[in-house]
């Protein structure tokens, strides 16, 4: 039944649904998950498409369980997902910090809503920024995608399954409410031209072999269960062969080298859109449904003449901050139009130092902005 | 930003090679047991070591390899059973340990996946996830370990002390009445429900290998001193008095309906198997039903 997780061909689907096409092509076969707006679409494609290519699709009573189902399931041997928003995501926080601890791939789909709290359950909003980036206790390293539309919540959702399988960690896709519920033409290329990261195992004896061990800024291969490495895997701070040692000498390279995999390897990581950015005085820098907006009113404005661009985080972290480094030196403004109260406008405005000037449009959720909006604002630093 | 920090110490693999070299061999279950993880935390006295053992004995009994066995755990003094053991063991959040086993189960049925966790991980903050778990009937061995307290934690009440039992956070005496766990487990859909003492080590090991032989959720409570964190405070002595008094109170009747297996403090306490039935479990379902249908299996209709 393989041939059904690929689905090669043209579609006419939703955001949330191409999450769950885009796992299935990156191999995804575990998928557990509680029903959340707007989220919930991810889930039910899932437990319709899942059986038929053999996977598993099983609905636990919370998301912490649903997290903690998805970890147990990767250190099967088996690449698994699962899907929530606001309130969820909150809640698998704790078992984020355990996959992180223990370095297990895994993906997290968040189609975000308005929040805090229960807040707007079928609105927009980009209100899990900062909660991804820190949401959980402790030090470590985050990779977060963020798609535009329909087609790109297929081919981040893979990309976030490569990114997990080679940095050993939970990867996010933080998509928002209208990009999950936009229905668009979605092309599911041949299963030969999708690029599918495949797990590294352990090629030396059980002796030899250092689970937690970081080879430059790089996780160790992954033993799986059944393997016969015997490894031992725990949330507890711990040396290279995973046994729990309780010192600060310990915790040290034990939390460096989570953070670290992630900061030294940031430049492979980081995918950015660039446009009209050479000559700008000012630059939009937008993500998810809002950067569509902002594409709109970049090219409105330069087709009038005005020297404005736009940086499109595809992924939102790590963040890119050479380039918003050097761009600071060139413009005038960044104005960071986005769906909260400043979550990644902060991450501008640091990144930029006082060089340049940080301008947030923030939207509490429930809507987005429009190009004129935008407009109005890069006018004025223009 | 500039970024100082102290030097990374690395991983010395000769010394850690020693360590194991000279520490290794010395405990007759030694080829069970991670290399260089013993000395074990534990107090003396403590019930843990007893379930530990019993858990090997009954592996070595049926035979089974160490490398189709899983050990997941929560968090706790039970908790760290886990890191001893020389298998692919899982020691996850508070609470958390049967999920993390459903994901791991249900992907690999060709392991046994046992859970090893406390009264407190496993009925208070995993409560919910242990009758979610049972109703399922994910193929998984639970075993839990009740010592009426919180251990690891230094001895505070929890959701199997009996009423008026002295705890670090219930110095009057407990206002609140103690789960009985085989009858929660029993009534969520558990296939197998037993309860035992540590006193009771060879029906343990009887229990632990008809598990291995069950097919769905199975459930075994084992009674265990914690001279430490309960027995203390409730003049209950020390390990051995501990387990003297269990030996004394318990009263063996298999079959016995679960709903009488309440235990007061200073009460009588009912051991036995007391559960033991067939019932599909979930991935017999999944398979037979969903999956079947979804691939037009059934009647070769496609879903
Ligand atoms: S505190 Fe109690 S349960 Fe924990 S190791 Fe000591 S005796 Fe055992």
């Amino acid at each position: 039944m393989a041939e059904k997780d690929v689905l090669t061909g043209e579609h006419f689907i939703h955001g949330d649904a191409a999450c769950a096409e885009g796992g299935l092509a990156a191999g995804c076969r575990f998928f557990a998950g509680y029903p959340i707006t707007p989220a919930t679409e991810v889930a039910e494609r899932m437990a319709r498409r899942l059986p038929e290519v053999g996977g598993i699709y099983i609905q636990m009573e919370d998301e912490i369980a649903s997290m903690a189902a998805i970890l147990g399931a990767s250190w099967g041997g088996v690449k698994s997902m699962t899907s929530t928003s606001g309130p969820g995501f909150s809640l698998m926080m704790e078992n984020i910090g355990l996959g992180m601890m223990t370095e297990t791939p895994c993906v997290v789909v968040n189609i975000q809503r308005g929040g805090p709290s229960t807040g707007l359950p079928t609105l927009v909003g980009q209100a899990d920024v900062m909660q991804a980036r820190w949401g959980s206790h402790g030090d470590y390293g985050c990779i977060a995608v963020s798609p535009a539309s329909p087609q790109e919540c297929f081919d981040l959702t893979i990309l976030a399954f490569n990114l997990s399988e080679m940095y050993r960690q939970p990867v996010f896709v933080l998509a928002d409410e209208v990009v999950g519920h936009m229905t668009e033409k979605v092309i599911i290329p041949p299963r030969e031209q999708i690029h599918v990261a495949q797990r590294a195992k352990p090629a030396v004896e059980r002796s030899k072999y250092l689970p937690f061990e970081s080879t430059g800024p790089m996780p160790a291969p992954m033993a799986i269960a059944g393997d016969g490495y015997h490894v031992h895997v725990t949330g507890l701070t711990h040396d290279e062969r995973g046994y729990p040692v309780i010192t600060d000498a310990v915790q040290e390279r034990n939390v460096r080298h989570i953070v670290e995999k992630v900061r030294m390897n940031a430049h492979n990581i980081i995918r950015v859109d660039e446009v009209a950015l050479e000559d700008a005085d000012v630059v939009v820098i937008a993500y998810g449904c809002t950067s569509r907006v902002a594409r709109q009113a970049v090219e409105d404005m330069r087709r009038k003449g005005h020297r404005v661009g736009l940086l499109r985080l595809v992924t939102l972290w790590p963040f890119p901050s050479n380039i918003v480094r050097r761009l600071a030196g060139q413009v005038k403004a960044f104005v960071v139009p986005e769906i909260n109260y400043g979550q990644m406008a902060l991450e501008v405005e640091r990144t930029a130092g006082g060089r340049a000037e940080t301008v947030l449009m923030g939207l509490m959720g429930g809507s987005i902005h429009s190009p004129q909006e935008i407009q109005e604002v890069v006018g004025q630093y223009l | 930003m500039k970024r100082h920090f102290r030097d990374i110490v690395p991983f010395d693999q000769d010394s850690a090679d020693r360590a194991i070299e000279e520490g290794h061999g010395l405990h007759p279950l030694d080829e069970y047991l991670k290399p260089g993880r013993i000395p074990h935390i534990w107090c003396p006295g403590c019930g843990l070591g007893v379930v530990l053992t019993t858990y090997i004995e009954a592996i070595r009994r049926k035979g089974i390899p160490v490398d189709k066995c899983v050990v997941v755990s929560g968090i706790g003094c039970t908790g760290r059973v886990a890191g001893y053991l020389d298998m692919d063991t899982y020691h996850t959040t508070h609470g958390r340990a049967i999920p993390f086993a459903t994901g791991l189960a249900l992907v690999r049925p060709d392991l046994h996946v046992t859970v090893f966790s406390g009264d407190g991980d496993l009925f208070a903050i995993g409560g919910n996830h242990l009758i979610h778990g049972a109703r399922r009937n994910i193929n998984l061995n639970v075993i839990c370990v009740n010592n009426f307290n919180y251990g690891m934690t230094g001895g505070q009440a929890g959701p199997t002390t009996p009423v008026d039992a002295r705890t670090s956070t219930t110095p009057m005496g407990n206002a609140e009445p103690g789960f009985n766990l085989p009858h929660l487990a029993h009534a969520s859909g558990a296939v197998y429900v037993a309860r035992w003492t540590t006193f009771h080590p060879r029906q343990l090991v009887h229990s632990i290998t008809e598990t291995f032989d069950k097919k769905g959720f199975t459930f075994i409570e084992v009674i265990a001193p914690c001279p430490t964190g309960y027995g203390r405070p409730n003049k209950l002595g020390s390990g051995l008095e501990e387990m003297r008094y269990y030996k004394e109170m318990s009263e063996v009747r298999n079959g016995a309906d679960p709903s009488k297996a309440e235990i007061r403090l200073k009460g009588k306490i009912l051991c036995g198997t007391f559960i033991n039935v067939e019932r599909p479990d979930f991935l017999e379902t999944y398979n037979n039903l969903v999956i079947a249908k979804a691939q037009g299996r059934d009647k070769g209709k496609a879903a």
